[in-house]
């Protein structure tokens, strides 16, 4: 059976899930428990899992990750909101420092079992601070799990995997698709992590992407059905761990890739996977691997500006049709 | 404010052209109205005039290189002007067989007066680099998967002409080398032919005449040939002969005759190539055999290169297992060169229909007493006629008569081909 209900929803119910089967599962960050959320994805719970387990925080990014970190070291199995990833930045010391290292300096004894959660990549209008993925600083660091679901099921699937795991794990979400409307399969939904997902079966070129971007990519597949070009979508889902065999098992079928990312270009995610296809898959290719990015720039506060910075659907049409050498 | 220049539609029907002549260099100085390319078009060579002030800051398109109207093949700006992405219009090299050509990049029709769309088509930031080569250096462009797909399939890169950007060999291009099979085992390994580029000219016959009169465009050419002294020649020739019991007759004559006309006139010794002309520097007679059920034409090999005893044995051999049904493939395919004889059957003349992709053939007449004019009198001689069928695609009337009149000049007086 499947219900229907926004990615919202689905991040709701996987924490109120994890939390009803684990009573070491919390939630911490600013506005998660008087006010549901900035987002409201943890609406109800403080109502239904009291403030021991739903914590407000003071705006202190490094100071509640830390605890968190703290915490999970002892044996909690905390999820830390940042109202948005943006402001993780602060915290980043603790994810890297600390969560992400603490396994391997105390030789195997110290696991952290932690999430991150919150959305990132530029939403609409909000200015170069606010605008901005921050997939590439997370996977950077060897030691923290990185997905980006783009789906309400992968919201949900992913976040009850990532609350399971035994290492830190960001949850990166969306903040545009928060209202997207998806079936969710009932029951114990989980997506196992470091599994892509093929969105789009295809046969002429790979579309290649996590995250929001992968509704783009669905769009510009079906500009380009209409001209008879039949595109595969795969959404990474994960990005650390990696899906390698997905990644090398469509670029062999189509032989064509480009990768689509709402960051910016320079050393972002597509570069890691355009070295991987061509180092495992280099005979496969019948055309060198292209990239759609975000504009290297701060994003424009601009509306025209902020649009033309951003990956359109008209941009990752251009890009495949250079891939298929159509002009 | 930049002018692009364009191939401009120097004739009422010309859709490509060629440039002959560049009057300007990358540097110099033009102004609107000067003249500053020869264009030749698919009529005749036409003067291409700057159409704005300025320096000619590139040349997209060098000499002898073909666009079609409208496609950009030269940038004309202010010295310091930036042209960034002007330069990269070059015009897509088209498939007639040159392998160096502008640089090319798939790109969209130009539109009169849309600098500033040009201008603005950025590539996405961070795309590969542009290609900024052709195959100039030498070294073949294939994708690693055309690679591997040409090496698996034994196709040799070389060979295969790339549809991708910058002639960069892609899969599709290996897959249609293999569909076509391996090249057809050549019974000799040197140079045999040369592929001539098709002038402007020459693209405008061949689609002109094909529309008129379907796929091979023929036309004929008829001689009446005074046979006396090729009688006589025979007579003695056989003489010596019979002591080896040997002989040869009229046709075997023709034949000889034939393939040392071709070897002066390699431009009939020639096949229709689609987008080229092969002329070959070999002469492969063909001979039609009559056979039960059809006919065939079996393959002299080297005919001009053979004594005319040794081409009536060879005749003799392979028209025999024709007619068995014995010839291999390679017995009968490939000829350069058709001849037809119905000479014995008393046929006076007549038309043969041309075999593709050779670009003619020759039907022989029976050789018979006919009376004549010479000098101011009636004269009963030996006469023989022929008419040659052309692919007017690739032989003009001019070219055709000049083969037929050494043809008949070997005939009429065999020492001729020993001159």
């Amino acid at each position: 059976m499947m219900a229907e209900i926004t990615y919202r929803e689905a991040l709701n119910q996987a924490l109120a899930e994890e939390m009803d089967r684990d009573d070491s599962v919390f939630l911490m960050g600013e506005e998660v428990a008087e006010y549901d959320g900035a987002y409201k994805v943890s609406k109800g719970l403080l109502e239904r899992f009291d403030d021991r387990r739903v914590v407000d925080t003071p705006i202190s990014e490094l100071g509640f990750a830390g605890l968190g970190v703290g915490a999970a070291m002892v044996g909690l199995r905390p999820v830390i909101e940042f109202m948005t990833f943006n402001f993780s930045l602060l915290a980043l010391d603790q994810v890297i420092n600390s969560a992400a290292k603490m396994l391997y300096m105390s030789g195997g004894q110290i696991s952290v079992p932690i999430v991150f959660r919150g959305p990132t990549g530029a939403a609409l209008q909000l200015s170069a601070q606010h605008s901005q993925a921050a997939h590439t600083w997370y996977v950077h660091a060897p030691g923290v799990k990185v997905v980006a679901p783009a789906t309400p099921a992968d919201a949900k699937g992913l976040l009850k995997a990532a609350i399971r795991d035994g290492d830190p794990v960001a949850v990166m979400e969306g903040e545009l698709l928060y209202n997207l409307k998806g079936e969710v399969p009932d029951g114990d939904h989980v997506v196992p992590l470091g599994k892509a997902e093929v969105k789009r079966e295809g046969s002429d070129v790979s579309l290649i992407t996590h995250g929001a971007p992968v509704h783009l990519a669905l769009q510009a597949a079906a500009k380009l059905e209409k001209e008879g070009v039949d595109v595969e979508v795969l959404d990474l889902r994960s990005i650390r761990p990696l899906d390698v065999d997905a990644i090398l098992e469509t670029v062999r079928k189509t032989n064509r890739a480009v990768y689509l990312e709402e960051g910016w270009p320079f050393v972002g995610v597509g570069t890691q996977i355009i070295s991987v296809i061509q180092e495992e898959a280099f005979d496969h290719l019948d055309a060198p691997v292209l990239r759609v990015t975000q504009a290297d720039i701060p994003m424009p506060y601009a509306k025209n500006l902020e649009q033309l910075a951003k990956p359109s659907a008209d941009r990752v049409v251009e890009a495949c049709n250079r891939v298929l050498y159509r002009s | 404010m930049a002018t692009k220049v364009h191939m401009e539609a120097l004739s009422p029907t010309m859709e490509e052209g060629q440039v002959v002549k560049w009057l300007k260099s990358e540097g110099d100085t033009v102004s609107s109205g000067e003249v500053i390319a020869e264009i030749e078009t698919d009529k005749a060579t036409m003067e291409l005039v700057a159409r704005g002030d300025g320096t000619l800051r590139k040349i997209l398109l060098q000499e002898g290189g073909t666009a079609s109207v409208g496609e950009v093949i030269g940038v004309i700006a202010e010295e310091d002007e930036d042209i960034g992405d002007l330069d990269r219009e070059a015009p897509t090299p088209s498939g007639d067989g040159e392998d160096e050509g502008p640089r090319a990049e798939a790109r969209e029709e130009p539109q009169e007066g849309d600098e500033e769309a040009a201008v603005g088509k950025k590539v996405p930031a961070g795309t590969a680099a542009e290609e900024k080569d052709t195959s100039v250096d030498g070294r073949v462009k294939a994708s690693p998967l055309a690679r591997r797909l040409a090496e698996e399939g034994g196709v040799a890169l070389s060979e295969v002409q790339g549809s991708g950007p910058g002639g960069r060999i892609v899969k599709s291009d290996i897959e249609a080398a293999l569909e076509k099979g391996p090249p057809a085992p050549r019974a000799r390994p040197d140079a045999e032919y040369e592929d001539v580029k098709l002038s402007q000219m020459r693209k405008a016959i061949a689609k002109r005449l094909v529309e008129s009169i379907g796929p091979v465009p023929h036309f004929f050419l008829t001689v009446d040939v005074d046979m006396s002294r090729a009688v006589d020649a025979r007579a003695r020739v056989n003489a010596r002969l019979e002591a080896e019991g040997k002989k040869v007759s009229y046709n075997d004559i023709v034949l000889k005759a034939t393939a040392l006309a071709l070897r002066k006139h390699p431009e009939c010794n020639a096949h229709w190539g689609g987008d080229h002309i092969r002329r070959f520097h070999r002469v492969d007679l063909g001979v039609a055999v009559a056979i039960d059920d059809g006919l065939i034409t079996p393959i002299v090999r080297d005919a001009d290169l053979k004594g005319m005893a040794e081409i009536s044995e060879e005749v003799r051999e392979l028209a025999g297992r024709a007619r068995d049904k014995k010839l291999k493939p390679d017995e009968y395919t490939g000829a350069t060169f058709s001849v037809s004889n119905l000479g014995m059957f008393g046929i006076e003349e007549f038309t043969a229909v041309i075999n593709p992709p050779e670009a003619g053939i020759l039907a022989v007449g029976a050789l018979e007493e006919r009376a004549v004019v010479v000098d101011g009198e009636v004269v009963v001689k030996p006469r023989m006629k022929m008419t040659m069928s052309c692919d007017h695609r690739v032989i003009d009337g001019a070219q055709g008569s000049r083969f037929l009149q050494t043809l008949t000049a070997i005939l009429e007086e065999p020492l001729v081909a020993l001159a």
